[in-house]
């Protein structure tokens, strides 16, 4: 067993801020993470990071503009705490020596992006994720933090009273990949889960091949609620044949959106009369999607994003990436053509629920980053929010497992007072079909000392490993790609009841075939078939979570759109839905959004871009 | 290296099956190994049939280690023929033929967009991150092998320690004596000398060039040209200032450092980034001598 003050799961931007932050705070921290921290998806960020730098703007606008951008959904205390602290962490990275792209003075750059009210999103060229992945990781080897890479955590350890509020988290259990090793990794002040998102439930997603969503499954299978899953942010300009992402930063700088009759359809058909294609992503995916709908997309599939009109000075100055990007995925030459793209998964606002320090229901347990919900995003995260998530939490969440005195939370976890059950029926059983995969804690018998919680969770890890690898069975493959199938052609950007029911149907025979998955591949070394079928149970738990919320949510707010239920109700639905694993059955319910800030209210306003 | 994963040393409590006598778990997989060599080899019989008829195919030939596993742990090539479609990859050739054929074939990728450098292979004779590699520019059958110059772990998977350590070995890190007052305010950079840095902060650390240099396979100890580039990548940046440069060409100075470079343009050659690392490397050894001629 391996012993350590904190345990850092994941190791992209969230993963690495957190660690230091720890390390900082004098804690003996470890990573682990499945990926090399160099490989995580945090890489593949292009856009940038929002920070209130300079004295015409302020972080009071900042967050004015991300409470309108979340439809009021999300909780005033972690929005303010994301646009008060993003200034002082840009400027740290900043002083990591992180190459920002520089105005002729020499300071940092800030452009425009969707729904912000003040040019702020600070960046570098279209690699802003790449180099602030780079930047942190190399103040992780400066600071001699332990690495253990290409370890695969399988779950957590966990104590197992019956409320999960009374539950301790002691540590994780670890795969080496490289050998096949499994052991566990104990954590006596705290494990701070980083494992970013959960595009693998889809097939068209900008989320690389590693998102399934680990972290949130895990914890979720120890007791913590799944928060506002069914709030899936689908990027408006993703390469039709891979879904890989060209940036906001594309429209930011002036780039345009034309249908098949080479209308400037933000406008034109009036999506949004004022900001036009630099609308909040939920408003320009809708309206892409519409005017393929009504027979206006090229090919019956995308549109047009054009931006030769910037020049080819200022697009290799800013936006070089997006060129290799369109030219080696899509053969396109953006110096020369228009660029297809349509909507594609790119974001998970809902995940591990946690309060505005990054802490979850079960004491020692922390999340961050994009697995995590604070929730700063509520139904729609503005474009460049995402970045400074990750080092504002991911810092809060570091220094608060170290033992850092950081006061008290205003933003509840788990059922506190003013919980309400839903009275939600599905139609369609939901949850454990028996069998496989026991959680990590359901009520029953408690094991006290935090070495034999950690040794139990080992002992389940292997039996587990064992069992997938000595029987015979399905390939996971063909389950991962059902529910991918299913999720994608009816949980998407636009829902509509009955379609979502069949998907909780079809996600019902996939978790039925997923009892006899089995591992083909026998070796213990560099296993992927084994990871990649620990991986789709994850899939599984959240593809259900999500699909779950989508029908129960009966109203239209943000991100989420509901064919049945055109508007936002805000005197029903100013609250988040939260779904609880409680032996075998998911629960669904829900807790009202804080919309109180440190100073002021902020109002349920109409959207409009 | 700190970074590294510590040995473990008290005694292990696990179960160890590799190293028991036969069990039921070994017995049971020995059977499952068999009926599995049965069932591939069918499919793939099965596959190179319909193949055949089909001029739209891909035969891809991939290289098959398994140090654990009978009848591969003698290399071998193993062939796979993958449907073709417009815009196909490599990798998306090969993710086909693992999620079709045969679930043990192993590779490393994440991405699937050339920045996580996680797939970077010998295909048909030359270092390629297989995602950004398309199968419409390579003639076939398209052999694909791990990284040449570097230990095998298994297939197409190779052991990057050496890579990473000599990337930590240059002090990869910003270093300054002298930041701003005042906790919001940042350094100044010019525009020219974050333009001069640029290219070399692109590296994704895919070991293609180590692998293409015959230098680093001659010298383990070389540095070699990612290492080099990430030197650069500081000693180039005019916010870590001139005694901290200083600092920085002792270090690619050193006997295994720069001057091993013999400007063969392979590992430029082979970036995907194109990383114009042998000009970065040219540059340093440039900058060493004028900083020594100042001190002579």
């Amino acid at each position: 067993m391996y012993e350590h003050d904190v345990v850092v799961v994941g190791a992209g931007g969230a993963g690495l801020r957190a660690a230091i932050a720890a390390q900082e705070a004098g804690a003996d921290v470890a990573m682990v993470s499945k990926l090399h921290p160099v490989r995580s998806h945090t890489g593949a960020a292009e856009g940038g990071i929002n920070a209130a730098l300079r004295d015409a703007d302020s972080w009071q606008d900042h967050a004015y503009d991300t409470m309108k951008g979340s439809d009021y959904l999300g909780d005033a205390p972690a929005v303010e705490a994301l646009c008060q602290e993003s200034p002082e962490e840009v400027i740290r990275l900043e002083h990591w020596g992180m190459p920002f792209s520089r105005e002729e003075d020499g300071r940092v750059s800030q452009r425009p992006f969707g729904g912000l009210s003040f040019p702020r999103t600070t960046y570098a060229g279209a690699e802003t994720g790449h180099q602030m992945l780079h930047t942190m990781y190399e103040q992780v080897v400066k600071r001699g933090i332990t690495v253990y890479d290409e370890w695969h955590v399988m779950d957590l350890a966990v104590t197992d009273e019956d409320d999960p509020a009374e539950r301790t988290c002691h540590g994780v259990v670890g795969y080496d990949i490289q050998s096949g090793e499994i052991s566990g990794f104990r954590a006596s002040d705290g494990v701070i889960l980083a494992t970013g998102g959960m595009g693998q439930v889809f097939d068209h997603t900008t989320n690389a091949v590693a998102n399934t969503g680990d972290g949130v499954a895990m914890a979720y299978r120890a007791g913590v609620p799944m928060e506002d899953m069914e709030f899936i942010q689908f990027h408006p300009t993703t390469l039709p044949s891979t879904g890989v992402l060209i940036s906001e930063g594309v429209r930011g700088e002036g780039g345009i959106l034309y249908n098949e009759d080479g209308e400037r359809f933000m406008f034109e058909h009036g999506y949004a009369n004022n900001d036009g294609e630099l609308a909040s992503r939920d408003v320009v995916s809708r309206a892409e999607l519409t005017e393929v709908n009504e027979g206006r997309g090229i090919e019956d599939e995308y549109v047009h994003l054009d931006m030769r009109h910037l020049g080819e000075e200022r697009i290799l100055d800013r936006l070089e990436n997006i060129l290799h990007l369109a030219e080696d995925f899509e053969g396109a030459d953006g110096l020369e053509e228009p660029m297809p793209v349509k909507p594609g998964q790119h974001y998970a606002m809902g995940g591990i629920e946690t309060n505005e320090f990054g802490e979850t229901v079960i004491d020692g347990l922390y999340a961050a980053g994009e697995c995590a919900c604070a929730s700063v995003h509520g139904a729609n995260r503005l474009g460049g929010n995402a970045l400074p998530e990750l080092i504002v939490f991911g810092k809060r969440a570091g220094r608060h497992a170290a033992g850092e005195e950081m006061g008290e939370a205003e933003v509840t976890t788990g059922r506190s007072s003013d919980w309400e059950p839903a009275d939600y029926e599905f139609g369609v059983e939901v949850g454990e079909t028996g069998g496989s995969d026991p959680a990590a804690a359901d009520g029953g018998a408690v094991a006290t000392d935090a070495e034999s919680v950690v040794g139990g969770a080992v002992d389940r890890a292997q039996e587990r490993v064992e069992e997938l690898l000595s029987r015979d069975g399905r390939n996971h493959a063909e389950i991962r790609s059902a529910v991918q199938e299913t999720m994608t052609a009816n949980v998407n950007v636009f829902r509509e009841e009955g379609r979502l029911e069949e998907t909780l149907e079809d996600l019902r025979e996939a978790r039925e075939a997923y009892k006899d998955v089995a591992v083909s591949d026998p070796s213990r070394t560099f296993n992927t078939d084994l990871i990649h079928t620990i991986e789709t149970r994850n899939i599984l738990d959240i593809a259900e979570a999500l699909t779950m919320g989508a029908l129960a949510r009966e109203e239209f707010r943000g991100a989420h759109w509901r064919k049945e239920h055109q508007e936002r109700k805000d005197e029903n639905w100013l609250k988040h839905t939260l779904i609880s694993w409680s032996e075998g059955e998911p629960e669904l319910w829900y807790k009202p959004v804080v919309l109180e800030g440190e100073n002021k209210t902020y109002e349920p306003k109409s959207r409009s871009y | 290296m700190s970074t590294q994963i510590p040995k473990q040393t008290e005694e292990s409590t696990e179960t160890d099956a590799e190293t028991e006598p036969a069990s039921k778990g070994d017995e049971r997989r020995a059977e499952k190994r068999r009926r599995a060599a049965e069932r591939r080899e069918q499919r793939q019989e099965e596959e190179a049939e319909k193949a055949a008829a089909d001029e739209s195919t891909v035969e891809l030939k991939v290289f098959r280690y398994d140090p654990q596993v009978e009848g591969k742990q003698e290399p071998r090539f193993d062939t796979f023929h993958v449907p073709f479609t417009k815009g196909m990859t490599v990798l998306d050739a090969l993710m086909y033929a693992r999620d079709t054929y045969d679930s043990s074939l192993t590779f490393r990728h994440s991405c699937r967009q050339a920045v996580c450098g996680s797939d970077a292979m010998f295909v048909n004779g030359g270092q390629k991150l297989a995602c950004k590699t398309q199968i419409s520019d390579l003639e076939q059958p398209v052999r694909v092998e791990p990284l040449p110059h570097a230990e095998v772990t298994k297939d197409l998977v190779v052991d990057m320690e050496h890579f990473y350590d000599q990337m930590e070995a240059v002090e990869p890190y910003f270093q300054t004596n002298e930041y701003p007052d005042g906790e919001l305010e940042e350094q100044r950079q010019d525009r020219e000398n974050r333009e001069k840095i640029k290219m070399s902060t692109r590296c994704i650390w895919c070991g293609a060039c180590m692998s293409s240099c015959n230098i680093a396979a001659g010298d383990n100890e070389y540095l070699g040209p990612a290492a080099i580039n990430k030197a650069y990548r500081f000693a180039m940046d005019e916010r870590e200032g001139e005694d901290i440069k200083q600092k920085r060409l002792e270090i690619i100075e050193q006997e295994h450092g720069v001057w091993r470079c013999q400007t063969q343009f392979s590992c430029t050659e082979v970036c995907p980034k194109d990383i114009p690392l042998t000009e970065h490397i040219q540059e340093l050894k440039r900058e060493a001598v004028k900083n020594n001629l100042k001190f002579w």
